[in-house]
């Protein structure tokens, strides 16, 4: 009866309610209009039918009317057509279809339909209805008479969106079930799927780039849910992106590359071990075809996601192969334009690029000697903006290497190439050398005096010298900034005094010039301060060879003569003398040494030196500092307590009077 | 009850690349009420993950740290005075590299008389200390991510967590020994002259 009804939308409308009214009364399997006449057949002939008249009455609104109005029409039409889906949704709900009629009777007929309509709307639409609204299971098994039917559909229809969804609904299939993945293997579906792919962009030569890529992606996304093992499989898929991409310029459309970024970030998330990643020979390949921009992104990935997983990089080949992939973000790449980088990203990615070296780390020394040069001939082409970033972590990795070492004997028959402290070293003499030349040299200088404490640890008197030297040249050349002179002052002296290595005549050397720059200082207050610290070098408790009394005594009385300079200066220059806090800490000092047994300080030094500071705070011209008298009281009253304490130290602070 | 934390030399990323995970998952914000960092973090991104933990943050500069302008020492008082007694602490914070001999407790003394505070937090030398003497309390964080130290070869990630109550501070110290955490605990009491340990 319905087939009176020619108009296109009256008979949707009709059909639909026909569709619907009869929904409850089909002759299902267990439903009650089931009985010997009608079955479940029948029932599928009913909706096939309705879904085959209403599909051509849907087709038909597309050639009515004027051609002006296409477009009105293609809007009704759309509007529409979820009346014609429907019926493929109740098909999908009866019961009593199983696996085979589908096969046998619905999939064909639904297809012959969708093909021979030729209506790109329709195709499209119900095509995608299709995958939706049957079972993965079914579309597993129809595979083929489903794939079978793209390269029929017109042109025009957008095939990879229909083929990404279906790859994705069975990926997200494998996902849900491991029980489920045999079904694939059985099937075959890896390879149908991937010719499939393979016709349907020959078929469309002119398809954009981005569609190749989504379809490639959405195949990877399948590939590694429902073959996680198969590394070939993925290496496949990339290699036909990259033949794909090849031939062309380096991409320019934002999608496009924002869809490699995706296709190139799916093994590392499902792998969660750039390892793994790395055996994908085709990887670094689609990599080329990034621009600068987009390569440091993916670079940027690749590290966040070593960093995630706290993946161990063990080797130097695989260190080799994971700079070659970031090498966007390790040097300027050839044709980049030096754009305006902004100076905070760089910084974040230096820094990522600073934390992922320290990640780098084998426990067999050869092999972590191997991945320090290997990441060294890398970092040195990055440019002077970069040193400062990635040196430092390569230089501390080295250090512990040579840790490491010290503590396994040296074999004195071990062979030529075997990895030595003096070998490290000499890499890291010329590593640190390139920060000078930047220039980065109190950046410099800090390391090379980390050096020369861990070869004072090797016992390497001349290496440990070299790096003093360095370090000094650095100082004297280099450092002009008060301020940095003041803390590259404080790390040379308290360097020194630590070095046990060195001879009686390099020792005077060095402390001769630490002492000359210390009094060299611009402002008086740190002069006085870096003199006294100097002091510490003609002392040190546990080198009873380095203990001389005379020599410290000297120091001291040198940073009283500037604390009085500093007086009188202050005097002159404000009216009234300055706080006599360096006084105070000159007494501290004294009292140091005093405890420690330096037979030159004697208890008339002190008692002078605590007269003298009392006269300066009551004189008349003294300046108000509630923080100097607090600090001489509570060097009074240790002084009182040292007394109390009794013993030996009890009887050294006896006769001094507070 | 006031809570400060104490940590420090962590030195990211030059020798380290993040804070150990298990320290990360107990430092939650909101419970610590200011934060003492002895320097040497050394970049913002560590900065600002402190600001996150706790909005009262006191720094000090280290050697290696990018920003320049972090004081060379700071004091801050914990506490109010109370009718009768005082219920206060004077912490001082200075990062070490400035105190010669590195890591000598007698010269660390003479600045905490200078800067004149009842506790003084120092680093540098990344390892853990905690000691008493006639004129106060010196506590070294050590390094909050087990950085490479030319001091010693030993290094344990550690910080410092002090509960300060009126006139008794308890020293919490945190220490990532072979992947588990451990805690010790060390009380010290402030009488009217000095502090005393227990």
């Amino acid at each position: 009866m319905c087939r009176g009804i020619q108009h296109p939308v009256r008979g949707l409308f009709l059909r639909s309610y026909l569709a619907q009214v009869s929904r409850d009364k089909l002759p299902d399997i267990g439903s009650e209009y089931e009985g010997d006449a009608d079955t479940v057949v029948d029932a599928v002939e009913f909706v096939l039918q309705n879904f085959t008249e209403m599909n051509k009455l849907w087709v038909r609104m597309q050639h009515q009317g004027p051609a002006r109005e296409k477009e009105k029409r293609e809007k009704e039409r759309s509007e529409l057509r979820d009346l014609v889906g429907k019926n493929l949704h109740v098909l999908s709900q009866i019961e009593g279809i199983d696996l085979d009629m589908y096969k046998e009777t619905v999939l064909p007929r639904v297809l012959e339909q969708v093909v021979n309509c030729k209506d790109e709307i329709a195709q499209y639409y119900l095509m995608d209805c299709i995958i939706q609204v049957f079972p993965d299971e079914y579309h597993l098994q129809t595979l083929d008479v489903l794939l079978g039917a793209f390269p029929q559909l017109q042109p025009t229809v957008d095939i990879k969106t229909v083929l990404s969804r279906l790859m994705e609904r069975l990926s997200n299939y494998a996902a849900s079930s491991a029980d489920v993945l045999p079904e694939f293997l059985q099937v075959e579906a890896f390879s149908k799927l991937n010719n499939a792919i393979g016709k349907v962009i020959e078929a469309q030569p002119d398809m954009p780039i981005l569609g190749v890529i989504t379809l490639y992606s959405s195949l990877l996304t399948f590939t590694l849910h429902v073959h996680p093992d198969r590394l070939d499989y993925a290496d496949q898929v990339l290699g036909a992106c990259v033949k794909k991409l090849s031939g062309k310029e380096k991409l320019e459309d934002k999608k496009a590359t924002k869809q490699i970024v995706a296709l190139l970030s799916a093994p590392l998330d499902k792998y969660n071990d750039i390892v793994t990643a790395l055996k994908l020979s085709n990887y670094p390949r689609v990599m080329e075809y990034l621009d600068s921009e987009t390569n440091k992104v993916m670079a940027t990935v690749i590290i966040q996601s070593i960093m995630k997983n706290k993946t161990r990089i063990s080797t130097a080949d695989r260190v080799e192969a994971l700079f070659e992939l970031i090498k966007g973000l390790i040097k300027d790449l050839d044709d980049a334009f030096h754009d305006e980088v902004d100076e905070d990203d760089f910084k974040e990615e230096q820094n990522s690029v600073a934390r992922l070296i320290q990640l780098l780390h084998s426990d067999d020394p050869e092999e972590m000697f191997k991945i320090i040069c290997t990441v060294r001939k890398h970092i040195l082409g990055g440019g002077p903006k970069r040193l400062p970033f990635t040196v430092p972590p390569l230089v501390f990795s080295s250090l512990k290497l040579v840790r490491q070492l010290q503590g396994q004997e040296e074999n004195p028959f071990g062979e030529e190439e075997s990895t030595t402290p003096k070998k490290i070293f000499q890499v890291l003499n010329q590593t640190v050398e390139t920060l000078s030349n930047i220039p980065a040299p109190e950046l410099a200088l800090q390391l090379f005096l980390q050096c020369a404490e861990a070869a004072n640890d090797c016992d390497l008197e001349p290496v440990a010298y070299e790096f003093f030297t360095q370090a000094y040249i650095l100082y004297e050349e280099e450092i002009s900034d008060s301020r940095a002179q003041v803390t590259a002052i404080h790390l040379i002296i308290g360097t020194l005094q630590r070095m046990h290595v060195f001879g009686v005549e390099n020792r005077d050397t060095l402390t001769h010039k630490a002492t000359g720059y210390s009094a060299k200082l611009l402002k008086k207050p740190d002069q006085c301060r870096a003199v006294y610290a100097c002091s510490h070098l003609f002392w040190v408790d546990d080198q009873d060879n380095v203990k001389d009394g005379e020599r410290v005594l000297l120091c001291l009385k040198r940073a009283l003569r500037i604390a009085n300079a500093a007086q009188q200066m202050s005097n002159a220059a404000r009216g009234s003398a300055g706080s006599v806090t360096l006084f105070v800490e000159i007494l501290n000092k004294y009292l140091y040494f005093f405890e420690k047994g330096n037979p030159q300080i004697t208890v008339a030094a002190i008692q002078s030196l605590i007269e003298l500071i009392t006269t300066e705070m009551h004189s008349d011209s003294s300046t108000l500092d509630p923080a100097a008298d607090a600090f001489f009281a509570s060097t009074l009253r240790y002084m009182e307590f040292q007394k109390q304490k009794g013993g030996a130290i009890g009887e050294k602070y006896e006769p001094i009077k507070v | 009850m006031v809570l400060v934390l104490a940590i420090g030399d962590l030195h990211i990323p030059h020798r380290a690349p993040d804070l150990p995970p298990k320290f990360k998952s107990m430092l939650v914000p909101g419970k610590i009420q200011h934060i003492i960092c002895t320097g040497n973090l050394c970049i913002k991104e560590v900065h600002d993950y402190f600001k996150t933990l706790c909005p009262d943050l006191h720094i000090t500069r280290g050697e290696y740290d990018e920003d320049s302008r972090y004081p060379e020492n700071k004091t801050l008082t914990i506490g109010q005075f109370k009718l009768g007694t005082i219920g206060q602490f004077k912490l001082g914070i200075c990062h070490g590299h400035q105190v010669i001999p590195w890591g000598d407790l007698d010269s660390l003394a003479m600045v905490q008389r200078q800067l004149d505070v009842d506790i003084l937090v120092t680093g540098h030398t990344h390892q853990f200390k905690a000691y008493k003497h006639e004129g106060g309390v010196v506590i070294n964080p050590g390094s909050a991510t087990g950085a490479y130290s030319s001091f010693t070869y030993d290094v344990n990630p550690s910080f410092v967590l002090m509960d300060i109550d009126g006139l008794r501070v308890v020293v919490y110290v945190y220490e990532l020994i072979d992947g588990e955490v451990k805690v010790d605990k060390i009380d010290f009491k402030k009488t009217a002259t000095a502090p005393s340990a227990h």
